[in-house]
């Protein structure tokens, strides 16, 4: 096991990380404040990716593209968050998870007769090839950049909630949304911009993922789960814990995927080593998640005790 | 309507269906087609029916001489929808021939549905070890190659090039762990570490940092369709390409994976039993047809899919149009004699092809366009299969 290997699994853990996060993010506060479970923000996610594959041959102009893509996203939460959502709010939880399961497969039919079933989309060329970091160790030019966007990303959110006028009123509403409401806080309008803000985070790392996945229908539901486990695992309604626990997420289930068949090798035959490893990488994260939850019911961080 | 009358109609309808099978000679002929048409793994299907319906078309919508009608259904990737598709068919369509599915899983869903009925599979992709071995069936042809094959003739050259050390890489899954073991069947270097991933995973950054570690000289992937695309993409993204040549089986280089990876394929290695420029009449003709019909260039699969209608109008002409005799179509068939765009090839007792497996590149055509070119002489020559000797058949 080399140093190297060590270095370029941890900066892939930390890029998928990353990503997780602005997918999670929208996904707390939308859950923490409001107690709403909504499904189809993974279908946010895949319209945002749709938006900029269709723009980028458009406009020629990848930044401009997904910039757009997050523009138009978030516009499409705000009216789904005011027509469909808000009627939602009083109801129980299975309702919300009907109502909003319903809402993917309205979005997966409807981005298949917009656009079909996929679309290609591909990184800017300059961004295409590989940047030495340290001597031997090569990385993909463009995952180090979407380590570089996620980290301002984040910084920009955890700077907007914590030491924003705006971002006081998220944090009061999430962890007591009587008591926020009763001291003049228009919760209805935060809310729908909170739900717009999480659309465009949802678009961004749709869009930037894309040339790195592919832009398919259905293309949320897999990242959605995860995203779920994320907020699982840091506490409802907390950015804080969304961010730990991504980071957390991405990290195991990179280097799970690396380093498990290496250590089952140690004390198994290399038969068995090379079958379970790969299972039991892919239930890692859920173990972990499990983990938490036996210490800690709430989540690592959360906001509502 | 009265009891007698329907009676009656239903003794009309018995002796017509009787009468059929008395007929000497049929006077048309009825094909099934279910493949999957819809979704991600579309390209695949799509392409054996295009080609399967332009083998009728340029025959002028004959087969074996017999006007040929080819029921279509779409199995949208489901066994269970193939299954429904497939018992219509047989039951209530009666068809005389089945064909058209790709994936293996899916057809071995739909295939009992066949059983009994007398009705032939002609299987223009899917062609399991199972099948080839102990659980051998009378009645199923595979016109393509057996599923191992391809990955066979990539061991043989890995080790014809006296490649030292290899990194194999598959989905954990049934079809997965067939390739590699068929690699590893004729590879005889040192394999530095076999990695099974997630089956559908997109993202490859972890596997990629170990083969960066590893730095084997050869790094043999088995992953179809989109995810091929993906790991050929981030493959080439993370610099691996000067140090490690990247080996993949015919469909992971085809051309609906240059399509959707572009000018990172130049330069690929990949194994097939047929190529676009193999220098045959026939397949001359089926690739200057294709592009004229469809305006694209024809994959393997199109190449299967042609093969078999072509299979079909050999084995129907044999027998004079005669579609009752089971028998002499079924010696009609395992013996056809017809001009394959693979060239020449035969079919063992198993009812799989015994045929060549050749090298291909990924390189640039005159148009400056993409494509697989065959390199050299044919890897393996007149090669079977592995489990054939299980086969009851003889």
């Amino acid at each position: 096991m080399s140093s190297i290997l060590l270095i370029e699994q941890a900066l892939n853990g930390l890029q998928f990380g990353l990503m997780l996060f602005l997918l999670a993010s929208g996904l707390t506060l939308v859950f923490g404040i409001m107690d709403m479970i909504n499904l189809a923000h993974g279908a946010l996610y895949m319209v945002g990716a749709f938006l900029a594959a269709w723009l980028y041959p458009l406009i020629d102009s990848f930044a401009l593209s997904v910039a757009l893509a997050m523009v138009l996203t978030a516009g499409i939460g705000m009216i789904m968050e005011v027509t469909l959502l808000r009627p939602l709010y009083a109801r129980d939880h299975l309702s919300q998870v009907l109502a909003t399961f319903a809402l993917i497969l309205i979005l997966n039919e409807s981005v298949k007769m917009v656009w079909g079933t996929d679309l290609p989309l591909s990184a800017p060329a300059a961004l295409s090839g590989p940047i030495e970091i340290l001597p031997g160790l090569l990385y993909p030019s463009y995952r180090l950049m979407l380590i570089g966007m996620g980290s301002v990303l984040a910084l920009a959110l955890y700077l907007l909630v914590n030491h924003t006028k705006l971002g006081a009123w998220v944090r009061a509403g999430a962890s007591d949304r009587q008591m926020a409401m009763s001291m003049g806080i228009n919760i209805k309008r935060l809310f729908t911009a909170v739900f717009g803000l999480g659309a465009a985070m949802c678009a961004f790392s749709g869009a930037m993922l894309a040339p790195l996945l592919a832009v398919q229908v259905g293309m949320g539901e897999n990242i959605l789960i995860l995203a779920f486990v994320v907020i699982v695992i840091g506490g409802i309604g907390s950015i804080w814990g969304a961010f730990v626990g991504s980071i957390l997420v991405g990290v195991v289930d990179t280097l799970g995927r690396g380093l498990l068949p290496h250590v089952l090798g140690l004390f198994l035959p290399p038969l068995w080593a090379s079958a379970a490893g790969p299972s039991l990488a892919s239930i890692l994260v859920y173990v972990l998640m499990a983990g938490v939850l036996f210490y800690k019911p709430q989540g690592l961080f959360s906001s509502n005790n | 309507m009265n009891i007698r009358k329907m009676t009656a109609q239903l003794i009309l309808s018995a002796l017509c269906l009787g009468l059929t099978s008395w007929a000497i000679a049929a006077d048309k002929i009825k094909v099934g087609f279910v493949s999957t048409l819809s979704g991600p793994s579309s390209a695949l299907g799509t392409d054996i029916r295009d080609a399967f319906m332009l083998a009728v078309k340029l025959n002028g919508g004959k087969l074996g001489g017999l006007p040929a009608e080819v029921l279509i259904g779409d199995d949208q990737f489901k066994p269970d929808v193939a299954k429904e598709l497939f018992e219509k068919m047989v039951q209530k369509d009666h068809v005389d021939f089945m064909t058209g599915v790709v994936f293996s899983n899916i057809m071995l869903a739909a295939l009992p549905a066949t059983e009994d009925t007398g009705i032939f599979y002609l299987s223009p992709n899917a062609a399991p070890s199972p099948l080839a071995g102990k659980q051998c069936s009378a009645n199923f042809f595979a016109v393509s190659w057996p599923n191992d094959a391809y990955h066979e003739a990539a061991g043989q050259y890995a080790t014809n090039k006296g490649v030292k050390s290899a990194y194999l890489m598959a989905p954990n899954y049934q079809a997965g762990q067939d390739s590699l073991a068929g690699f590893k069947r004729f590879y005889k270097g040192k394999i530095l570490g076999e990695v099974y991933t997630k089956l559908g995973q997109l993202d490859y950054s972890a596997e990629l940092a170990e083969i960066r570690a590893a730095k084997p000289e050869v790094l043999y992937v088995f992953l179809p369709g989109g995810p091929g695309v993906n790991f050929i993409k981030q493959f080439v993204a993370a610099g691996l390409a000067k140090d490690t040549k990247l080996l993949v089986p015919g469909f992971g280089a085809d051309q609906d994976i240059i399509r959707g990876v572009g000018a990172d394929m130049m330069g690929i290695f990949d194994t097939s039993h047929w190529g676009l420029d193999l220098p045959n009449a026939a397949n001359k003709k089926f690739v200057a047809e294709f592009e004229k019909e469809y305006k694209r260039l024809p994959t393997l699969y199109a190449a299967q899919g042609y093969d078999t209608a072509l299979l079909i109008d050999a084995a129907v002409r044999a027998s004079s149009g005669n579609l009752a005799d089971k028998d002499q179509l079924r010696k009609n068939l395992k013996d056809a004699k017809f001009a394959s765009v693979r060239g020449d090839f035969k079919f063992n007792t198993n009812h799989y092809p015994i045929q060549n497996y050749y090298l291909r590149e990924v390189q640039k055509d005159g148009q400056g366009r993409l494509i697989n070119k065959i390199v050299g002489q044919p890897i393996m020559t007149n090669h079977g299969d592995a489990y054939v000797q299980d086969c009851p058949l003889r």
